[in-house]
């Protein structure tokens, strides 16, 4: 039986692992950036706090329902077109970052939704009572009252979509599951699967380790 | 109470109604009162009688859906936008649960008043430490608020509320959150400051004895409605409504045991006093002129804006006649007499 040799197997998991890492980074930022978007306007339009608006609120959130109960293999399918349109093309890191980010948002939109809801109300409206502009009590109150609170929801979000890129890798994507699948699972290479998944356990350990550092260094500072 | 006459808070016909699970629930009802410039003024009355409600109009964290409140003579109600928040700056507010910005320092919680309405940094530089030190707070300027005691963070709430220099500070449960000893030094605060700066205080409570310290004036609420309003003392020699009756009964505390309520030979009597009575020698008097004994089981003399208001528990031994001549007398010369059956 065909055997990977180490030089090969080095190299091959040298490359998965750049790939991973480019979907992994876009996805993460990109789902961060309109996450937090996404997440700050179905927090403000949902009650009479800041800016309800019912249509507004309803639409978003049915939106979000709606992308995260799609198995993410279905999503990926139907979003390839999409990731035609918008790239060029549907092979690459950074075209797999594209399904990848959209079910990122739907999820950390929600996060999001969560961390700024957990603010005492209290606190909210001390603000309001001080004459306080909207404006600046999300900048100056929310969410850095949210911070620990978000910090732990990145976390979580990143790991997610290390576990997505996997996926993803096998519709174009490449990277470290890729990897695994086709050479791990399909030609029964043990050295690929194990030394995949030892890299993955890794990374999840080490952003993990490093998300609480931080989750907690915010709170007591 | 203060020395001018004009209203600077007045409130009329307020309703404030809720919806909730289809039901609509009416918290504040038909409620109409003044606030005279530079006044302690409270509401007192049990969990849910809608004080805290009533507070909100003042700055408009709540919304009337009845009727106006006015602030030297203009009509608030409609307040939206910019003139609301103008308002706001105006009127200081303090919590029962602080509500201090946890991220934020001691200084950063009184800065964020002044930056939420555009002040400069200098101004803020300039201000901060002024007020920190009118709370008495300056060694704790750079500390954050979990390292605080309770006390330490209602007093940064007061600074927080005090750094806009305001006319009106509201209190809402200042003190329920706090020990016996941290609520009189945050009420003493309180009173310094409203003589001080002269700043009309609105302050609610659910404790009598909170009302009792500091107000001028007291309005009594239960279920939504103001049941009486008048200067504190009179409130409390002589409540009108059952209500305030049980309030000021619950201050006092002046419950006896069982066994000496039922004694055989013997005639309770309450004795409620007041103003120059309270400093006569009336019990002594009455011994050496109608040789009765009398046994003192209970009393309590509390000054209210520094008049004194008593009641005393005494039992009477002797024959139905010279009891009743007794009665007669100490009528004469105290405020109010009445036979004790039983403990209320």
């Amino acid at each position: 039986m065909y055997s990977m040799s180490w030089s090969e197997l080095f190299a091959r998991l040298n490359n998965a692992f750049f790939e991973t890492l480019l979907m992994w980074v876009t996805a993460s930022i990109l789902s961060i950036i309109v996450g937090t978007l996404v997440g700050l306007i179905i927090f403000a339009t949902r009650d009479g706090l800041f800016w309800k608006n019912k249509i507004l609120y309803y639409s978003l959130s049915a939106f979000i329902n709606t992308i995260r109960s799609v198995p993410f293999m279905i999503l990926l399918i139907f979003i390839l077109p999409f990731t035609k349109i918008l790239i060029g093309t549907t092979i690459g890191p950074f075209a797999a970052s594209v399904s990848i980010s959209i079910t990122a948002v739907a999820f950390f939109a929600r996060l999001v939704e969560i961390s700024l809801s957990d603010v005492d109300k209290g606190i909210i409206e001390a603000s309001k009572a001080l004459g306080a502009s909207n404006f600046i009590i999300f900048k100056e109150v929310l969410f850095p009252e949210a911070i620990p609170s978000l910090i732990r929801g990145i976390t979580v979000l990143s790991i997610s979509v290390l576990g997505l890129t996997a996926m993803a890798g096998m519709f174009g994507g490449g990277g470290l599951g890729d990897l695994a699948i086709r050479y791990g699972y399909y030609r029964y290479e043990i050295k690929v699967m194990v030394a995949t998944s030892v890299i993955l356990i890794l990374w999840v350990q080490l952003f993990q380790g490093f998300g609480d550092y931080l989750a907690k260094k915010s709170e007591n500072k | 109470m203060g020395n001018s006459f004009s209203s600077i808070i007045s409130i009329k016909d307020v309703s404030v109604t809720f919806q909730h699970k289809g039901k609509s629930i009416e918290a504040v009802k038909d409620v109409s009162f003044e606030i005279q410039k530079g006044e302690i003024f409270g509401i007192v009355g049990t969990s849910g009688a809608g004080k805290s409600t009533l507070l909100r109009t003042i700055n408009l964290l709540q919304l009337p859906t009845q009727g106006k409140v006015f602030i030297h003579q203009n009509d608030i109600t409609g307040f939206e936008g910019e003139s609301l928040r103008k308002l706001r700056t105006n009127i200081g507010m303090i919590f029962q649960q602080f509500n201090l910005i946890h991220s934020k320092t001691v200084y950063g919680n009184v800065a964020f008043a002044m930056k939420a309405v555009g002040r400069s940094k200098d101004e803020i530089d300039k201000r901060v430490p002024e007020v920190l030190e009118l709370v008495g707070l300056t060694h704790r300027t750079n500390s954050l608020p979990t390292k605080l005691s309770g006390g330490e963070k209602q007093r940064v709430g007061i600074a927080r509320a005090l750094a806009n220099n305001p006319e009106i500070l509201l209190c809402d449960e200042p003190t329920s959150a706090l020990d016996l000893e941290t609520t009189t030094s945050i009420l003493e605060l309180l009173k310094s400051i409203n003589i001080k700066l002269g700043i009309t205080t609105i302050i609610i409570s659910h404790e009598m004895n909170v009302i009792k310290k500091i107000c001028d004036r007291v309005a009594v609420m239960s279920n939504g409605f103001i049941l009486e309003l008048d200067d504190v003392f009179t409130v409390f020699s002589n409540p009108k409504h059952e209500f305030t009756q049980s309030l000021v009964r619950h201050t006092f505390d002046l419950a006896l045991p069982e066994r000496l309520l039922h004694r055989e030979g013997y005639k309770t009597l309450k004795i409620i006093y007041s103003g120059e009575f309270a400093e006569e020698s009336i019990i002594a008097d009455t011994i050496e002129k109608y040789g009765v004994k009398i046994n003192i089981l209970h009393g309590k003399i509390e000054y209210i804006t520094d008049r004194p208001y008593g009641i005393l528990i005494i039992q009477l031994s002797g024959s139905d006649e010279k009891i009743n001549e007794v009665e007669g007398y100490l009528k004469s010369k105290t405020l109010k007499i009445e036979e004790v059956i039983e403990n209320v």
